[in-house]
């Protein structure tokens, strides 16, 4: 319990002395605050007795906050969650020393808000009180905002206030059926309380016309952050526009909270409503992976196109969940943590090479293989992993969340019947074929080729810091740990998969009745089902 | 001595302290030294909060039973509340007033005149205003309730003339002036007609006779109007639909120091005497007994009210949120946003005892604490020497005054309701209270409107922040007086500390709902007392 306050609280108390200390200890106190809450959080995780069940730990309830709304301070994580803060707490020190050279200008605040930021990430996945919750998710957005307005592009404030609004808006959803269901809990015991595994067992007894709605109210929410085709459209712009930490951290961390969210949230507390919209989530999550992946095809920003193919990772990510099997499910948490190791390592070579050039367009810049060959190695290993290369890290999540959808099938041999099947497999596989294409093109342009360089080369020459031609020593060794994770995850994914299998299950213990009564009443008329439902009783 | 006198005299500690005070300072105002009158907001600032400190010495549960109140604990909570908040506001006054002519009396242009002074006056009309606030909560009969809003009230015309030195306060002031008599004619037939309907003007006899009427054939036709027009004419004070359109205008007229207080005091008064009156309609969850000794649950608000306030809770925060957003001036903003969260606290109104009645109060004390913060940033800075009005004049405000720039930022998250500052645990105790209530309808047009509250607040925020100075902004400069940017400070730190003990403050505002059981009328006097919880 201390690590774990240890690793929320202390990028805060080094935010505070960021905001206090002269601005050219800023970037290093922030580091040295960062590597603090990585390393608690490490020392937690190698202690960690519940890696091979589903348990939460400590498993202790914490100090209350305000008594009467049962509100409390519990913070405890499962497998799943510990990866993911996990994940995060790794990224942010390697954002940290990322942003060294790009940001030049009001530092103090960049790295105080940068810490806050991550301190309110592991909030999130730690939290085990709903309001806790909903606390981190919300309040990273203010410094994200923030982050993008200030030191983001041409275009910055309208990008941050798209982000916010949209996410906004979901969330406030979101929060609704959380008390919702806390008011159910209220009316079924008789005082409230916000502890997500109550509250879960509470809203799986609601009458299944309910959970649809409670399903429904927290997809709004959820899908916003994924995000999920056609809510996804803040996304692109806010990465186009945020500097390059900024758009590592919102794509490697801040999105995986919404799918963190149906795994967490929205699937286990609503299951017939995840059974009755199983396929409708489904479709689109398969039209947000055909879709952007179309958009990627004739991109030449590199950097949209790399948001643009988080669209379509993440929908893979979704339709893995949305199988509603073991395999699917243990595959797109898999996913979540690889697709954040690889498309942050992207944002971030990205990064580097518009630091050197100032532009993102790859019809202006190419052929940078024979400029920058370091620089080229990590971009094509981050991008094979991106593609799903077999032997890199992203080739196992995808196949297992594709195989958790082929196997997501009527006659439930597995066990965990389902309504997707092969074709939506075939289908959601042309993505990857799409994927590989056009990252390809992108390699194609961008590091092989003739070598172009943009020849006014003038806001080269203004650039504070000067960088060398190819990357220098701390660019290395920020590339270098990501590049190591993709390799060995991509070699021995097996310890990781075996420890999220048990949750994976526990998540979807009830699916199996669910979707067995879903698939019998759909073999009726499909109005009389939604009629039927609403005279079911509410049991205790 | 304490012993021997009343316990409603007792009571009334904390008025008298503040009546005294308000002697004190008028007279002091006059004083040919200028240290002393500089000393004012001080002294104002000490009699508050003495009053604070009597609040607990002197409302004791005994005295409490003694003194026969319909909300015997009310005052426990709604004058440290409005006494503390207060103080804050007093320290936004600091240097605004009669700041000209102390100015040119500092310089030696103009000998002291003590007829043009109004510092002492202004302090004294604040103290009694905040006294006429406190007095509501020891309100006994209509009478009282009566003179007690309109203590508080008067002093704020006058206010909002004398606080500041413009035309435009003037201007306001009689706009304020003549509406709001108005108002106080509508809640004043409303009295006559419940008077009539019931033949008590104490509240305990009232509630018995409105129980003993429902309990029959239903709450009278009669009454009914009375307590509709008395909520409408309350309107007034808490800017609510259908009363609420003298705030833009008038909020932007008046001087920032004095928009802050009109903002929460008559406000917080107007509430308090909502939950008085509709106490003695009786909510949901109140009990009676009828001649049979069958305990009859009352069935809510009588429907026609529960439906009036619906419609005002829904209209208030839509037609708050929408009228902010179209807003260019900030003033003019926040005076929609402050009509946004009146509809917001009618939900802890339609919710009731007890639960709502504590959100209610809970998030009067959030709402104090952030809507003063931001408006203490736009007193601690002026153009010119004009107060600063548009968005334009708050650009870039970061680089000149960044402290400034952040707390008004810290306010607009916490009222957005962006956790973890105290806006966002004051909503969510409203929602639970509103579900507590079944109002799952008014939870979800609440959650639309904090949504569309987002678009503005989030400007309120990035302006100053981000956007690049302009020119006018580059003329903006900081007050004289450092106490409008110390209470800004106060109060934006007072949004993240007070989440951290929100449990104490809810708490605390729970204990200050319990009603006084209600005692039947002469025919079922012989029956046991039903309880209320």
């Amino acid at each position: 319990m201390l690590l774990i306050w240890t690793s929320i609280l202390f990028p805060i108390v080094a935010a505070f002395a960021v905001a206090i200390g002269p601005t050219k200890f800023a970037k290093w106190t922030a580091f040295a605050g960062t590597l603090v809450s990585l390393g608690a959080l490490t020392l937690f995780a190698w202690n960690f007795p519940a890696w091979h069940n589903a348990e939460h730990f400590p498993n202790t309830t914490g100090p209350s906050w305000i008594p009467h709304a049962g509100i409390t301070f519990s913070v405890g994580f499962d497998t799943v969650s510990l990866l993911l803060a996990l994940l995060s707490a790794f990224l942010m020190p390697l954002c940290i020393v990322g942003s060294f050279s790009a940001i030049t200008e009001r530092t103090k605040e960049y790295y105080g808000w940068f810490l806050v930021l991550g301190s309110s990430i592991i909030l999130a996945f730690a939290a085990r009180d709903a309001i806790l919750f909903y606390i981190g998710y919300e309040f990273t957005l203010v410094p994200m905002t923030l982050i993008i307005a200030i030191y983001g592009g041409t275009e910055r404030r309208v990008a941050a206030i798209k982000m916010f609004l949209y996410t906004f808006l979901g969330s406030m959803f979101m929060l609704a059926t959380l008390l919702y269901i806390g008011w159910e809990h209220r009316l079924a015991v008789g005082a409230w309380d916000f502890d997500i595994d109550t509250l879960t067992k509470t809203a799986t007894r609601l009458p299944s016309s309910t959970q649809y709605w409670v399903f429904a109210a927290f997809m709004v929410g959820f899908a916003v952050k994924v995000p999920l085709f056609p809510l996804h459209t803040w996304l692109p712009l806010a990465h186009d526009q945020a500097p390059t930490a900024g758009s590592v951290i919102l794509a490697s961390a801040m999105l995986k909270l919404g799918t963190y969210g149906n795994y967490r949230f929205a699937l286990p507390m609503a299951p017939a409503g995840g059974a009755d919209l199983m396929s409708f989530v489904a479709v689109l999550a398969i039209i947000a992976i055909i879709y952007a992946s179309l958009i990627c095809w004739v991109q030449t920003d590199a950097k949209k196109l790399i948001a643009y193919s988080s669209v379509a990772h993440l929908g893979l990510c979704m339709l893995g969940l949305f199988a509603l099997n073991p395999v699917g499910a243990e595959g797109a948490v898999f996913y979540m943590v690889n697709h954040g190791l690889s498309t942050g390592a992207l944002f971030l070579c990205i990064g580097m090479f518009y630091e050197r050039y100032h532009t993102k367009d790859t019809d202006v810049v190419g052929g940078l293989a024979k400029r920058m060959p370091v620089w080229a190695s990590f971009m094509v290993l981050f991008t094979l992993a991106s593609i799903g290369l077999p032997g890199l890290n992203g080739f196992v999540g995808e196949f297992l969340c594709l195989g958790g959808t082929f196997i997501s099938e009527h006659d439930g041999q597995t066990g965990y019947p389902g309504v997707l099947g092969p074709w939506y497999a075939v289908v959601a596989g042309l993505g990857l074929i799409f994927a590989a294409m056009y990252l390809l093109i992108l390699l194609g342009k961008l590091v092989w080729g003739p070598l172009r360089e943009p020849h006014d080369d003038a806001a080269h020459a203004t650039s504070a810091i000067r960088l060398p031609q190819d990357l220098c020593f701390r660019e290395i060794a920020i590339l270098t740990p990501l590049a190591v994770a993709c390799i060995w995850l991509g070699f021995q994914p097996k310890p990781m998969l075996d420890a999220i299998a048990p949750c994976a299950e526990r998540m979807l213990a009830n699916y199996p009745k669910e979707v067995e009564r879903y698939m019998s009443q759909s073999a009726g008329t499909p109005l009389a089902s939604i009629n039927g439902k609403t005279n079911e009783s509410r049991g205790e | 001595m304490i012993e021997a006198m009343s316990p409603r005299l007792i009571l009334l500690a904390p008025e008298m302290i503040l009546f005294v005070a308000a002697v004190t300072v008028a007279i002091l105002g006059l004083s040919k030294n200028h240290g002393i009158r500089a000393s004012l907001p001080f002294i104002t600032c000490a009699a508050l909060i003495a009053s604070i400190a009597a609040v607990p010495l002197t409302w004791t549960n005994e005295n409490a039973q003694a003194a026969n109140l319909l909300l015997p604990t009310l005052g426990r909570f709604v004058k440290p509340l409005l006494a503390g908040v207060g103080v804050l506001l007093v320290l936004l006054s600091v240097g605004s007033v009669d700041r000209k002519m102390e100015e040119s009396v500092a310089r030696g242009r103009m000998a002291f005149d003590p007829q043009r002074v109004v510092r002492g006056e202004f302090y004294a009309f604040f103290l009694l205003s905040i006294m006429g606030a406190m007095l509501l909560c020891n309100a006994q009969d209509l009478i009282w309730l009566f003179l007690a809003i309109e203590l508080v009230s008067l002093p704020t015309y006058i206010m909002v003339a004398i606080g500041g030195s413009g035309n435009r306060n003037q201007e306001a002031a009689v706009k304020y002036f003549f509406l709001g008599a108005m108002s106080t004619a509508v809640f004043l037939y409303g009295f006559a007609l419940l008077y009539g309907s019931t033949g008590s003007l104490q509240f305990l006899e009232i509630r018995s006779a409105l129980a003993t009427q429902s309990a029959g054939s239903g709450i009278d036709t009669l009454a009914t109007i009375g307590i509709v027009l008395i909520l409408l004419g309350l309107c007034f004070k808490i800017t609510a639909v259908p009363m609420q359109f003298y705030a833009p205008d008038v909020y932007e007229g008046a001087p920032t120091h004095v928009t802050a207080f009109l903002a929460f005091v008559p406000k917080t008064a107007g509430f308090t005497a909502m939950v008085l009156i509709l106490t003695c309609v009786g909510w949901s969850g109140h009990t009676l007994i009828d001649t049979d000794g069958i305990r009859i649950p009352y069935n809510g608000l009588p429907t026609p009210i529960a439906a009036i306030l619906w419609m005002i809770a829904i209209l208030t925060m839509t037609l708050g949120n929408i009228g902010a957003l179209l807003q260019s001036s900030v003033k003019r903003m926040l005076a929609y946003s402050s009509v946004a969260h009146s509809g917001y606290l009618i939900l802890g109104l339609i919710a009731g005892a007890t639960a709502g009645i504590e959100a209610l109060f809970f998030y009067l004390l959030a709402y104090g604490v952030m809507t003063t913060a931001s408006f203490a940033v736009l007193a601690s800075i002026e153009r010119r020497g004009e107060e600063i009005n548009s968005f334009s004049d708050l650009a870039g405000l970061r680089l000149r005054h960044p402290v400034m720039a952040w707390m008004l930022a810290i306010s607009a998250a916490s009222l957005v309701g962006m956790p973890p500052f105290i806006g966002f645990f004051g909503k969510i105790y409203l929602f639970i209270a509103a579900f507590e209530a079944d109002q799952f309808g008014l939870v979800l047009a609440a959650v639309l409107n904090s949504a569309i509250s987002g678009l503005y607040y989030l400007k309120l925020a990035i302006v100053p922040l981000v956007a690049p100075p302009s020119a006018r902004s580059e003329e903006v400069t900081s007050v004289p007086s450092r106490w409008p940017f110390i209470a800004a400070v106060v109060c934006g730190v007072g949004t993240i500390f007070l989440s951290a003990i929100a449990g104490t403050l809810v708490g605390a505002a729970k204990s200050s709902a319990q009603a006084s059981p209600i005692v039947l009328t002469a025919s079922q006097a012989a029956l046991p007392t039903a309880s209320t919880h």
